[in-house]
């Protein structure tokens, strides 16, 4: 197992006496992950860890069974897109991909192919000649991303891959994350924007100030907080008044509430699926006219906000 | 037993392959850093700076007739001269100096400035080949731009001289075997420092300050008493100048140290240094807000 996937141990990392992240423990399976948290919540620092670029001051790590101080053996299988927006200068985006490509040990020939395999999946052939230090923002980011990918790794550790990206990068981005994940690799993605993380990750590590509060698949951790956050459905319907107090009585409603335009309610209940079976009951018996159902608060959104959220953090 | 002989070829091959990969990749960065070294914007003061003694011993000869005058007049006086003012004062001491001190500090740290050293720190490479390759790297900058400083200040000295005169110097004479000399004492000096100048931006988020001090410790070398005078790299580089020179009144008189000491004493404290560095980039991590 130790050698498909990633582990944390235990790890901590101070600088100085600023805390990086505490007590990580942590396993990360292929497929996308994404790691969500406010500004300096830690994201940045479990990407550096896991690549080597700063050391744990306590526990151990290893990636796909290579320990991070190890890089020659490491970054045969990862690829790592930070948020550095800087570069070596004076390159052109071509030479910026083939120069690093010929580090890891490329021969020329194998380098100038990965390279313009990875420019055109990224789709900067057109501006693969010119100066980096000329590109847009969005160019920059694509030609890092295009770096990092370029040597086939395993596994890709991206570090806010959409930021300064246009609404149609940012779609054939997180496409070219899609097609990635589906041939095998492992990604791990840091993001701000919630909704796309949403669409995207099979798993999310939700974490705050260097703690990690949650992690698994969106639902799965949504369930996990019921209890304290009860499951919010809202309900259109032709007679929502009846509909709440039939349903009040049930174990499994916790609070109704009719809608401002008296044309539907909201349930908030900690069994959703003996709700949805009773919500079937109530309509078939009492004759309701249903128009839709539909979870409010179940989405990475919500669960942000009831576990970062009220915390003060920000997305 | 055979199987243990396979074994034995089978890791032959695989450090083979290792080597071979090592080289490769020094070779890559040689790509990347040597075109950073002469050609990028931080290049510009050391050409600056290596030009000075071309320039002024160009001087010397063309515009200043009487000093013209006085070599051809006073050769062995010239050669002392230049072996003590223009090659150890000025070229040796202070442009080899700051010179190595610009390129091989910049190695690391001005990556560090920039912000790009994690490109590197990223890819499937050793440390220690990484402080190979850029060490290489600054040593064929500042060996082509210094032995070009020192080559083309004896040009000019020997011009002065006059063409006959000046070949049979080189040729029948002392000359060539004292020029081949300064040109080693150069590219020694910049393997030496560099090795040092490397470290030194390694460990040090502001490096100027050390290498002052390494400065001054390398000019008070004449007073110093002998066995101090041998912690120093300028005492070994001075125990090869094919032109003895006094080092003043208030000099300590210590023997030169032989050249079959000398050269290989330095290759050893170049070594060791640079496996210093390699200790201390395995330990690295890239914290660009703090630098």
């Amino acid at each position: 197992m130790n050698d498909q996937w990633i582990i944390f141990e235990n790890v901590s990392k101070f600088y100085g006496e600023i805390l990086g992240v505490n007590r990580v423990n942590l396993t990360i399976a292929p497929g996308i992950t994404s790691l969500v948290g406010p500004n300096g919540s830690g994201k940045t620092t479990l990407m550096n860890l896991m690549t080597g670029l700063i050391q744990p001051t306590r526990g151990r790590m290893s990636v796909l069974g290579v320990s991070p101080s190890n890089p020659q053996e490491l970054f045969r299988k990862v690829g790592y897109c930070g948020q550095f927006d800087s570069f070596p200068k004076g390159m052109t985006g071509y030479e910026f991909v083939k120069s690093f490509l010929a580090v890891h040990g490329l021969s020329p020939k194998e380098a100038e192919e990965k390279t313009w395999r990875a420019i055109e999946r990224v789709d900067l052939v057109e501006a693969a000649h010119r100066k980096v230090a000329a590109y847009s923002k969005g160019m920059r980011q694509r030609i890092r991303l295009a770096q990092s990918i370029a040597h086939e790794p395993v596994v890709m550790i991206l570090d806010e891959p959409l930021n300064g990206l246009d609404p149609m990068a940012r779609a054939e981005t997180i496409r070219l994350f899609r097609q990635l994940a589906q041939g095998g690799q492992l990604l791990i993605i840091s993001s701000h924007i919630l909704h796309e993380v949403d669409k995207m990750s099979d798993r999310v590590v939700l974490i705050n100030n260097g703690y990690i509060l949650a992690e698994g698949g969106v639902l799965g951790v949504r369930e996990e907080k019921l209890e304290e956050h009860p499951m919010q459905i809202m309900i259109r319907c032709d007679r929502p008044q009846e509909f709440a107090s039939r349903v009040f009585a049930s174990d499994s409603v916790v609070e109704a509430t009719l809608h401002q335009d008296k044309q539907g309610l909201f349930i908030k209940t900690r069994n959703a699926d003996a709700f949805y079976q009773l919500l079937n009951r109530v309509v078939v018996e009492n004759g309701i006219n249903v128009d839709s159902v539909s979870p409010v608060d179940d989405d990475l959104n919500a669960v942000y906000h009831y576990l970062i959220g009220s915390n003060g953090g920000s997305s | 037993m055979r199987a243990a002989v396979e074994a034995q070829a089978i890791e032959s091959v695989a450090a083979g392959r290792e080597w071979s990969l090592w080289m490769r990749q020094i070779r890559a960065i040689l790509r990347i850093e040597v075109k950073k070294n002469f050609w990028g914007k931080r290049a510009l003061l050391i050409y600056l700076l290596a030009a000075i003694p071309v320039l002024l011993t160009f001087l010397l000869t063309f515009v200043d007739p009487k000093a013209s005058a006085d070599i051809r007049r006073n050769w062995t006086s010239a050669q002392e001269v230049f072996a003590m003012l223009i090659y150890r004062g000025l070229i040796l001491q202070t442009i080899v100096y700051f010179g190595c001190a610009w390129i091989f500090m910049n190695l690391f740290r001005g990556e560090v400035v920039d912000r790009s050293l994690h490109y590197y720190f990223l890819c499937s490479l050793r440390r220690e080949v990484l402080v190979a390759g850029k060490y290489i790297s600054g040593l064929v900058a500042s060996t082509v731009l210094f032995t070009l400083t020192t080559a083309g200040s004896l040009f000019f000295l020997y011009y002065a001289r006059g063409y006959q005169a000046s070949m049979n110097y080189l040729f029948d004479g002392p000359g060539l075997k004292q020029c081949l000399a300064y040109v080693g004492i150069t590219i020694l000096a910049c393997v030496g420092y560099g090795a040092v100048f490397m470290v030194i931006g390694l460990f040090f988020r502001n490096p100027i300050i050390p290498a002052l001090l390494a400065y001054g410790w390398e000019w008070i070398n004449y007073l110093l008493p002998p066995l101090l005078k041998k912690i120093s790299i300028i005492h070994y580089l001075h125990s090869l100048s094919p032109i003895p020179v006094s080092e003043g009144p208030l000099a300590t008189v210590v023997d030169p140290t032989p050249a079959w000491i000398s050269i290989p004493s330095m290759i050893v404290f170049t070594a060791a240094v640079l496996i210093l560095a390699s200790v201390r980039i395995r330990r690295m991590e890239i914290r660009y807000g703090n630098e």
